[in-house]
């Protein structure tokens, strides 16, 4: 048995690396959610000076980047690798703005749950001898979402009450084998689950299953139980997804309410924003992650929390050939201080 | 014997999802689609009456009111309007002709950073194509139809 | 008066049943759209619809199904007058204005005006 690997699926890093800076963008809806005191920048126009919505996009996330490096005086030829991956076909958004960064990159497909795959990975590659500075970073752009997977701008349909709203945001995150904390100390990668939701307006649905799945899985194997954790948020299963899956996970005797919560719910006031069941997109989670709750970690109000993405593994074909809709989650368990 | 149970999972799965989800709010929802399509049609009324008083044919007075509530539909979608309608009145905007201007505009604007022949040109009908095929496809049948009885009842 | 009134009432209604239709079964907006102009062809091939366009007026011939009762009346207005050939003209030819209008100002549209994003 591989020497890191405990339980079923999950990896109990020996080294474990440091997040040592995180830098976020976000468009202007989101600057007005909840948590808009933790982003970087808030963008006053989503086209961020752009000609398109797709390169605002890529800017974003190449920006994020350029930032969080900024913030520790790290220049790209000192980072050994830079996984990224976002919602646009092929996604464009990473390789384009690995493009300008030329620092060696893993473009990543997870849709939503991008964040922490790429985080897993990031960190594993640390922690396996590979790298010594690693970036993870993901986005996701509302207008350039909405007219690759649903209808263009100008259309005048109506959303579900099921459907959530994709983020407009950019998060990187680096990590490094020499820090002082927060830590990436076990990681339990997903498997893809599939309980034939065919409805694309209520993805949450979707992914509840993988997130219970893995969610379950991650506590199994590292032995935690929900009390062991200040924070467990799902990255974004939205309201609806966020009750089916706790109740999944009580069925199996972990009773987690008390500590979970949802990126999703989080960026937005659902009650003013007009985002129906919340938000959406691997910029949800990687907003949230990245600008709300490292900075918790900073301030010494976290010790330690399981983030938990969450994608929809559809596509525009796919949803027409009445596929259903196969979800996917990745947990990590960051902590503020290892060894104890 | 193991897919009958999984089928039985994902049933049950189904159902409870089917049980969490909010439902649209019917009764506001029809209120709205009544009143905004009811007044898009007295918009088209109102065109009607002004061109017959113009001297327009009763024949051809449904030419002129389509091609007005097309640019109307067509320059509400323009100014960026059209789809804040369309968030209250959903149907209400739909259904009327100037939904089917708002599905034909708003791609073509949509789609412009592609270019003006694959962008412009070709998604236009992204949305409205369909409406074109089974209409006209229908209405040819019906002539088809109408042709073949009057030549059986002669 | 009572024009507008009508107008509004049959207008209304058929968009009215087809917000049931989008609110209880999930159809796109797309869908919703085909099935309708479909149902205004056969209502107005088999004499359906005309009932309703004598009261609602634009009430009736705004909303796309009156588009569909167009293509149908069209069609056999032509077959009646150029025998078979008429099935192919007459549908298009009827709601030629509505069509190119839409073409036209679309383009225009897409030249002048950019996409604004939602809130």
């Amino acid at each position: 048995m591989a020497e890191k690997k405990i339980g079923l699926h999950t990896v109990k890093l020996k080294n474990p690396p440091s997040i040592l800076s995180t830098a976020t963008i976000v468009g202007p809806k989101e600057g007005q959610g909840p948590l808009k005191d933790y982003f970087d920048i808030i963008l006053e126009d989503d086209l961020f000076g752009e000609k398109s919505w797709e390169k605002a996009e890529s800017k974003m996330l190449r920006e994020a980047v350029r930032l969080a490096m900024n913030k520790i005086n790290l220049t790209p030829d000192k980072v050994d690798y830079f996984f990224a991956g976002d919602l646009l076909n092929q996604i464009i958004s990473s390789s384009f703005a690995a493009r300008e960064l030329g620092i060696p990159f893993f473009g990543l497909y997870g849709a939503c749950s991008t964040l922490t795959e790429s985080m897993s990975l990031a960190a594993m590659m640390i922690d396996g001898g590979f790298a010594d500075i690693t970036i993870a970073a993901t986005s996701s752009h509302f207008s350039s979402a909405e007219r690759q997977f649903r209808f263009p701008l100008e259309h005048g349909n109506q959303r579900p009450p099921t459907s959530q709203w994709t983020v407009t945001g950019a998060g990187a995150v680096i990590l490094g084998k020499e820090g002082n904390g927060p830590y990436v100390t076990y990681i339990t990668t997903g498997r893809v689950v599939d309980f034939g939701i065919t409805d694309a307006n209520n993805m949450g649905a979707a992914m509840a299953p993988a997130a219970a799945d893995t969610i379950l899985r991650h506590l199994k194997d590292t032995g935690f139980n929900a009390a062991d954790y200040d924070l467990i948020m799902t990255g974004d299963l939205a309201k609806i997804g966020m009750e089916i899956a706790v109740d999944i996970i009580k069925q199996n005797g972990y009773d987690i309410s008390s500590k979970f919560t949802d990126a999703g719910i989080e960026i937005f006031d659902l009650s003013t924003q007009d985002v129906h069941a919340g938000g959406s997109g691997c910029g949800c989670s990687a907003a949230v992650f990245a600008g709300y709750l490292y900075s918790q970690f900073m301030s010494g109000n976290l010790n330690r929390i399981m983030i938990v993405s969450t994608g929809a593994l559809l596509s525009p074909t796919s949803t027409q050939q009445g596929e259903s809709i196969p979800g996917i989650a990745h947990a990590i368990t960051i902590e503020r201080s290892v060894g104890i | 014997m193991e897919k009958r149970k999984e089928n039985e999972i994902k049933n049950t799965y189904q159902q409870i999802v089917q049980k969490k989800v909010p439902q649209s709010s019917i009764l506001k929802d029809a209120v709205f689609a009544f009143v905004v399509g009811g007044l898009i049609c007295d918009v088209g009324q109102f065109f009607m009456n002004l061109f017959l008083s113009l001297g327009v044919s009763k024949d051809d007075v449904g030419y002129y009111v389509a091609t007005v509530m097309v640019f109307l539909g067509a320059f509400l979608t323009g100014i960026g309007v059209y789809d804040n309608i369309g968030k209250y009145a959903g149907a209400g905007s739909i259904v009327p002709i100037t939904g089917f201007a708002n599905s034909i505009v708003s791609p073509a604007m949509e789609y412009k950073r592609e270019g003006y022949i694959f962008g412009v040109g070709s998604k236009m009908f992204v949305i409205a194509g369909p409406i074109l095929v089974y209409g006209i496809s229908s209405s040819i049948l019906v002539g088809i139809i109408y042709y073949i009885i009057k030549i059986l009842a002669r | 008066m009572m024009d507008y009134v009508w107008a509004f009432i049959v207008g209304g209604s058929i968009c009215v049943v087809a917000q049931i239709l989008m609110d209880k079964t999930n159809l796109t907006p797309a869908r919703i759209l085909v099935y309708f102009v479909t149902a205004g062809v056969i209502l107005g091939a088999l004499g359906l619809y005309e009932p309703l366009v004598k009261i609602g007026k634009a009430g009736a011939t705004v909303p796309l199904p009156g588009f569909g009762y167009s293509l149908a009346k069209g069609a056999i207005k032509e077959v009646e007058k150029y025998g078979i050939i008429g099935a192919f003209t007459g549908g298009v030819k009827a709601t030629a204005a509505g069509i190119a209008a839409a073409i036209f100002f679309g383009y225009i549209m897409a030249l002048l005006f950019n996409p604004k994003t939602k809130n």
